[in-house]
Order: structure tokens, then C-alpha cells, then sequence
């Protein structure tokens, strides 16, 4: 087998072709969401959206509305929940989420079990990359656009938000609402991805590819552009070698993402762990003469 | 004349704690005033509750004539946070964190113009940073720091600037150039309160000291404000106590 069979026999699926566009569609846009997510500290709220959205999802499909509409308001009604208790409870933030986004998500799950479908809710849980509709696809592709364009176009408020709300406040803006669009924003990627690597696996796209990219540069701007690049080759990547070793494709995108990092986090020219051992070795040899 | 910070009967109270208990405040351009306290006497819920992130529950609130939050539609006043709330690893540049202060001005995309850079320009020139712009901000020192912040305010236009203890954990020669660039910023008329802890400081800096403790004690000069009996009280400290406990 040459090199160009390995690339190319796949494309020859209609589904293969449409799994490799989704699958970047959807890593595209968590990648760049990642990127504020990781800065403010939300990584276990993305998990816990991610999750909540479930029973939105499910109930928008059971009264004909498109996906994204129940998602954003189980989205909202998950970070209401976890707020209202916080502040009229004594328990930590931590386990507040644990308990609204698994009661949510088991909800979800209860009416998965009792709702007759066509199309089977439960890929929506461990995602479907080879089996998406040309529907889905077409649902997705609008999600995307409208989180993608709803982040660059908001990418300085977002970062003012992320970097210092009380400026943003003092200068007239509201951190509330900006807040309020992230959580939309996020709402509406979890259903993105949710088709592709399912609920369980959606974090690790919206956490690991911002986090890889943060261990790279000290520019946001730099971010926002090796997040989406490093998410979408390990889509790539990941898809090619569930084709090749039918394995899970999900689960081999997800973690070709982890491979990444830990690459990164290791050889990294700056920040990486080989790379500041070798750098203080040097010096320490040089001092020694 | 009307006052640039005019604070009437400002109470707080974060459920059963009073924070704030009847402040009456007034501030006027052109000044920098030493706000004094020790931890938990109020003064940050005074800063917040003056930008309106904390509601009063009683008690108003004019700034330059206007409610708080008129002003803070007009960019009039600039925050310089504490160090310990900025997160220093974030990925920003010297450059990125002042342009910050010139948001309010900008379209919804916040795409800075040909204005907004010299703006930028010229307020990291009267900080002393020109040189650093492209850094990354955690890559400055202490004293750097915190000018960047104040270039921020600068660039903002903001008549009225907010400092929250800008002398902790920088260096003397650092803070002699803070406390030089506040007095040249006050004599453009600005409204400039520092809250600190650093008393050796006040005499240089501030044209008048406030002594907090939940209520203000005192509100007068400085050199009256840093008398023995008059800290005593603000630091929770009686004079005759003091002897027993040495």
C-alpha cells in the first residue's frame, strides 16, 4: 500500500468524506471557544453544559425544533441552577455542578429511553461520526457558523472579560452579558460536537485544544489561530487511523488530542518540559566550565 | 464647584455584615487622596460600590456630577486592581492591556483606529514603557506592572482614576516613580485615591488622607491622618492597650 492509498481510500465513502468535514467543522469551533474557556478557569463548566444539554436536545427533537434551541436553554438553565443553589446553599461550586449537570444529563437519558425515534438519540451520547445525515450535517454547519462568527466578532470583549471584568464594568460594558454570550456560545458548540464525538468526549475538545495552544504563545490573538490548526489535524489524523484500525473514531480523535498535548507539553520550544531541563542543563554546564 | 466624587450616607451590607455604615465622601479634582484601613475596614466595597459593582443599600453615588453608572458609560473612572486579582500568566501584551482602556470608544468589534494607537503610544511614553510594549505583561516587574495598568487609565481619558494598593510588593525606586507619576497626573486634574497600606508613602503622595473603618473616621491632611491617636482608632488599636501588649 502506497502512502497515496493510505490517504486516499477513504475518501472514496461518501460517509468518510462527510465524517472528515463534520468532525473539522466541530473542532474548528471548540478549538476557538477553548481558548476563553481555558483562560477564566471554565473547563469543568464546559463539562458540565456539555452534558445538560442533553435533555434540551432530546425534547427540541420531540417537538420539531431545531437542536440548538433546546440545547441553549438547558445550556442557561444548567448555569442558573448551579448558581441559585450556590447562593442559597452551603455546599462548594464543585459539587454543585457535579449534582445539576448529572441530574440533567440522567434526565436526558430517561427520555432518550422513552421516546420512540428514527434516528437513534443514543449516537447523541457516544457521538456518530461515520452515520451523519446529510441533515445533520447541514445543522451543524449552521451552528458552527453562528458560534464562530458570534466569537471573532466578540473576540475583544470576550478577552477584556476574560483577562479583567471589573474594566470591563468600570468602562461601561457588561460582564454579565458577555458572560451570557459564552454560555450561549457553548451551548450551541456542545450540540456541534455532541453529534460528532458525543457528550462524553465533547469537553476534551473544548478544553485540550486551547490548553495545547496556551502552552505555545503569550498572545491570544497567536491562540485563537494554532488552537484551530492543532484541533483540526488531530480530527484528521484521528478519523484516518479509525478507518485504517476500525476502531472508535470519537474516541481516536479525542485522543490524538491528548497525544498532542502531552507532545507539546513535553518538547514544547519554550515552555516544554525536555525543552527547560535542556535549556537549564546547558547553563549549568556552562557555569561549571 | 461641583465635586469630582461626591459619596452621601453610602451604606453596604453583605447580608449580615455591614461592610460601609453612612459614608459621606467628597473628592475633589486635582488631588490624590490616601485612602487608609486595614483589611476588612471597606475599602474595596468603597471602590467597588463607587464603580457599581456592589449595590448600596443605602446612600448616593455622583461621580463628576453624574450616577455611577453614567459615568461609567462615560469611561470617567480607571481601575487599577490589586495584583493579586490579575492573572499575570494571561496571554496579553503591555500593548493589548492598554488598548483596553480605550474599549468604550471603540465600534462593537472594538477594531482600534489610527487615534487608538497614538492614544496607546503616548500614554505607555508617559508611564515610562515604551520599550516593553510587545511584552507579554506577567514579564514585567512589580513597579512595571502596575504603570501599565495606570497607562491603561491614562489612555482611557478617565478624569478620575482608582488605585488599589499599588505599592504592595514593588520596590522603593519603583514606587518613588509611581508616586511621581500620580502627582503629575493630579496636576492634570484628575481625581486620583490610592488605597494603601504604606504609611511611609502618604506624606509624599497624597494631598489628604481618609481613615476607614467601616465608617469614615477621619477625612483631613496627612500629616494630621498619621498621627498616633488617629491610626490607633483606624487600626483598631487603643494607645493604652498598646502598652500592655508590648
Amino acid at each position: 500500500m502506497t502512502l497515496l492509498d493510505f490517504l486516499l481510500e477513504p475518501l472514496s465513502y461518501d460517509f468518510m468524506v462527510r465524517a472528515l468535514v463534520t468532525t473539522v467543522v466541530a473542532a474548528v469551533v471548540c478549538a476557538v471557544l477553548s481558548c476563553w474557556l481555558v483562560l477564566i478557569g471554565w473547563s469543568l463548566l464546559g463539562d458540565a453544559v456539555s452534558h445538560a444539554v442533553l435533555p434540551g436536545v432530546v425534547l427540541a427533537y420531540m417537538l420539531g425544533l431545531p437542536f440548538g434551541v433546546g440545547a441553549v436553554i438547558f445550556g442557561f438553565l444548567a448555569v442558573g441552577l448551579i448558581g441559585a443553589i450556590r447562593s442559597t446553599s452551603r455546599i462548594k461550586e464543585d459539587a454543585v455542578i457535579g449534582i445539576v449537570f448529572t441530574t440533567l444529563f440522567a434526565l436526558g437519558l430517561v427520555l432518550i429511553s422513552v421516546v420512540p425515534s428514527q434516528t437513534d438519540l443514543n449516537h447523541i451520547i457516544f457521538g456518530n461520526i461515520l452515520g451523519i445525515s446529510q441533515s445533520d450535517q447541514l445543522q451543524i454547519g449552521v451552528l458552527a457558523a453562528v458560534a464562530l462568527v458570534l466569537l471573532l466578532f466578540k473576540r475583544r470583549d470576550l478577552t477584556l472579560y476574560a483577562f479583567d471584568p471589573v474594566h470591563a464594568h468600570a468602562i461601561g460594558l457588561s460582564p454579565r452579558r458577555l458572560g451570557g454570550l459564552l454560555l450561549g456560545v457553548l451551548a450551541l458548540t456542545a450540540v456541534v460536537a455532541l453529534q460528532v464525538v458525543g457528550v462524553i468526549l465533547v469537553v476534551a475538545m473544548l478544553i485540550i485544544p486551547g490548553a495545547t495552544a496556551y502552552l505555545l504563545t503569550d498572545r491570544f490573538t497567536r491562540m485563537l489561530v494554532i488552537a484551530p490548526v492543532l484541533s483540526a489535524a488531530s480530527s484528521v489524523v484521528g478519523i484516518y487511523l479509525s478507518y485504517w484500525l476500525d476502531a472508535a473514531s470519537g474516541g481516536l480523535v479525542v485522543v490524538t488530542q491528548g497525544v498532542t498535548f502531552a507532545l507539546v507539553h513535553l518538547f514544547g520550544p519554550r515552555r516544554g518540559l525536555v525543552s527547560t531541563y535542556l535549556a537549564s542543563w546547558s547553563r549549568r554546564a556552562v557555569a561549571n566550565g | 464647584m461641583t465635586a469630582a466624587i461626591e459619596v452621601s450616607g453610602l451604606t453596604v451590607r453583605y447580608g449580615e455584615i455591614v461592610a460601609l455604615e453612612g459614608v459621606d465622601l467628597r473628592l475633589e479634582a486635582g488631588r490624590v487622596t490616601g485612602l487608609i484601613g486595614m483589611n476588612g475596614s471597606g475599602k474595596s466595597t468603597l471602590f467597588k460600590a463607587m464603580l457599581g459593582i456592589v449595590r448600596p443599600d443605602q446612600g448616593e453615588i455622583r461621580i463628576a456630577g453624574r450616577t455611577a453608572a453614567e459615568a461609567r458609560r462615560h469611561g470617567t473612572i480607571a481601575y487599577v486592581p490589586q495584583s493579586e486579582d490579575v492573572d499575570w500568566n494571561f496571554p496579553v501584551s503591555v500593548h493589548d492591556v492598554v488598548m483596553m482602556g480605550r474599549y468604550s470608544r471603540l465600534g462593537p468589534t472594538r477594531r482600534p483606529g489610527r487615534v487608538d494607537r497614538a492614544a496607546v503610544a503616548e500614554a505607555l511614553d508617559r508611564v515610562e514603557l515604551s520599550e516593553y510594549t510587545q511584552r507579554q505583561i506577567g514579564q514585567l516587574s512589580g513597579g512595571q506592572r502596575r504603570r501599565a495598568f495606570v497607562a491603561r487609565g491614562i489612555a482611557q481619558e478617565a478624569g478620575i482614576m482608582f488605585l488599589d494598593e499599588p505599592f504592595a510588593g514593588v520596590d522603593k525606586r519603583s514606587e518613588a516613580t509611581i508616586v511621581r507619576l500620580l502627582r503629575e497626573l493630579a496636576a492634570d486634574q484628575r481625581t486620583i485615591l490610592v488605597s494603601t497600606h504604606d504609611l511611609h508613602a502618604l506624606p509624599d503622595l497624597a494631598d489628604e488622607a481618609i481613615l476607614l473603618l467601616r465608617r469614615i473616621l477621619f477625612q483631613g491632611s496627612v500629616s494630621e491622618a498619621l498621627r498616633p491617636e488617629s491610626l490607633a482608632r483606624c487600626f483598631g488599636l487603643d494607645p493604652l492597650e498598646q502598652d500592655t501588649l508590648s
